[in-house]
């Protein structure tokens, strides 16, 4: 099952120029870029690892696309993120962030259903891929 | 644009090419701050008239490699190194060679790590944050320290020398110090030599070219020498350069920040009402009461 979350995740899997050009839009809005990884993609799983520090201070994207390739390498069969942080006054929040590695094999989620007092149901999400982890 | 390199080909009107660039501007903008600095200014203005044939044969399908862009500013302290390579990144940004033009300055501390495995991270970061524009490496030859044959700075210099060479289309190096270290430097390191291609030396300045500093120094901040105190601040340099730890443009700051200290506090110090010109207006007073009149050398270290 193919995952949507993030910004343009309904949209075909970026090239890399498309990637840069993102990464690029974000450092010209002056957003330090973050990569993140993780095995879980739950939409609940807010807490991604993040590959290195946050890059503050860098102005060409080229920079942030050798860490990415590093990180792709490092990770091949994660999900990879890239946020664009504004840390302007009043917006202090992610601005920007997007997908740009999927693992080739997405298990996607399994639906539990609870039976609960008085007929009710209760229904939980789970990750095949932490369920059943790979190997 | 068909033409092959041999025919005559189409016309192509330098000057206005030469114009369209901003390139002329930044010369001209170079020119009009930074006084004296003749050879820099002609070497500078060589520079990016290569680059910018360089540009055209590319459009027009000439084969160019890209050239070597990798520069060395050697110099004494306070010949304008460090504003020179500014400008160069403008210049270099404004002819499409880096893409953003920003200057990163880094020197030994910010590539050396102190333990194992501390340098490598610290030196890639700041190729990192260069990228797209200049790194401005300066006193680099303190990367490189052959008595202690366990010193980090060596590893910094391998990963710069390969970084050079791989991404020379990401970032422009700029190494900049005094000349002679600068030549034992480049001499136990034959790689970073060979891999530079414009060595640029900057003289030390003449006195008239000091006092013209001096003169738009205070232009700039808005004060004015009077016909004494110019003749006075004209003595000041000509005995300030005969002592040690004289930074040429540096020292020159400096002495005018300590009579500004001074005249303000000799305005202070006579009360009553003043005219509000009084206030830009350099005593000849302040100059003299400087320290360096009354053959104080080491006092004025600080300089």
């Amino acid at each position: 099952m193919r995952i949507t979350q993030g910004t343009f995740s309904y949209l075909p899997d970026f090239t890399d120029e498309q990637i840069q050009a993102q990464i690029q839009y974000c450092l010209n809005n002056n957003w330090p870029i973050a990569i993140e990884y993780t095995d879980d993609p739950h939409p609940r799983n807010v807490y991604w690892d993040m590959y290195g520090l946050p890059m503050f201070d860098i102005k060409d994207a080229v920079a942030i696309m050798q860490t990415l390739s590093e990180c792709k390498a490092t990770f091949p069969q994660h999900y990879i993120r890239i946020s664009g942080y504004d840390r302007s006054l009043g917006r202090a929040t992610t601005a920007l962030q997007f997908l740009v590695q999927r693992p080739d094999d997405e298990p996607g989620f399994y639906l539990d259903r609870q039976e609960v007092s008085d007929r009710q149901v209760r229904y939980t999400i789970r990750s095949h891929s932490v369920t059943r982890p790979r190997g | 644009m068909t033409d092959t390199p041999t025919t005559q080909g189409d016309q192509i009107d330098l000057d206005q090419v030469w114009q369209s660039s901003d390139i002329q501007a930044l010369l001209d903008k170079l020119n009009e701050e930074l006084i004296g600095l003749v050879p820099v200014k002609t070497r500078i203005r060589e520079i990016a008239a290569m680059l910018l044939v360089a540009r055209l044969r590319e459009q027009h399908q000439m084969s160019t490699d890209r050239p070597t862009l990798h520069m060395s500013f050697t110099g004494r302290p306070g010949t304008g190194k460090t504003t020179v390579a500014m400008r160069m990144a403008k210049i270099l940004h404004s002819l499409g060679y880096v893409r953003k033009g920003h200057l990163v300055v880094a020197s030994r501390d910010d590539l050396v790590g102190q333990y194992v495995g501390h340098t490598a991270p610290k030196t890639k970061e700041i190729l990192k944050k260069a990228i797209g524009g200049v790194l401005f490496i300066d006193e680099a030859y303190y990367l490189y320290r052959p008595e202690n044959e366990r010193d980090y700075g060596q590893e910094a210099i391998e990963m710069l020398l390969t970084a050079m060479e791989n991404q020379r289309d990401d970032f422009v190096v700029i190494l900049a110090g005094y000349k002679e270290r600068m030549d034992t430097f480049f001499q136990s390191n034959p790689g970073f030599h060979s891999r530079i291609a414009h060595h640029v030396h900057f003289p030390d300045y003449s006195l008239d070219e000091l006092v013209q500093i001096a003169e738009l120094m205070v232009r700039q901040q808005m004060y004015a020498f009077d016909d004494d105190s110019r003749t006075a601040f004209r003595e000041y340099l000509e005995q300030r350069v005969q002592q040690p730890h004289f930074a040429n443009a540096r020292s020159v700051r400096n002495a005018l920040d300590r009579i500004k200290l001074r005249q303000a506090n000799r305005l202070i110090r006579a009360g009553g009402s003043i005219v509000t010109s009084d206030l830009a207006r350099i005593d000849v007073e302040d100059v003299r009461a400087s320290r360096v009149f009354r053959g104080g050398a080491a006092a004025e270290t600080s300089a």
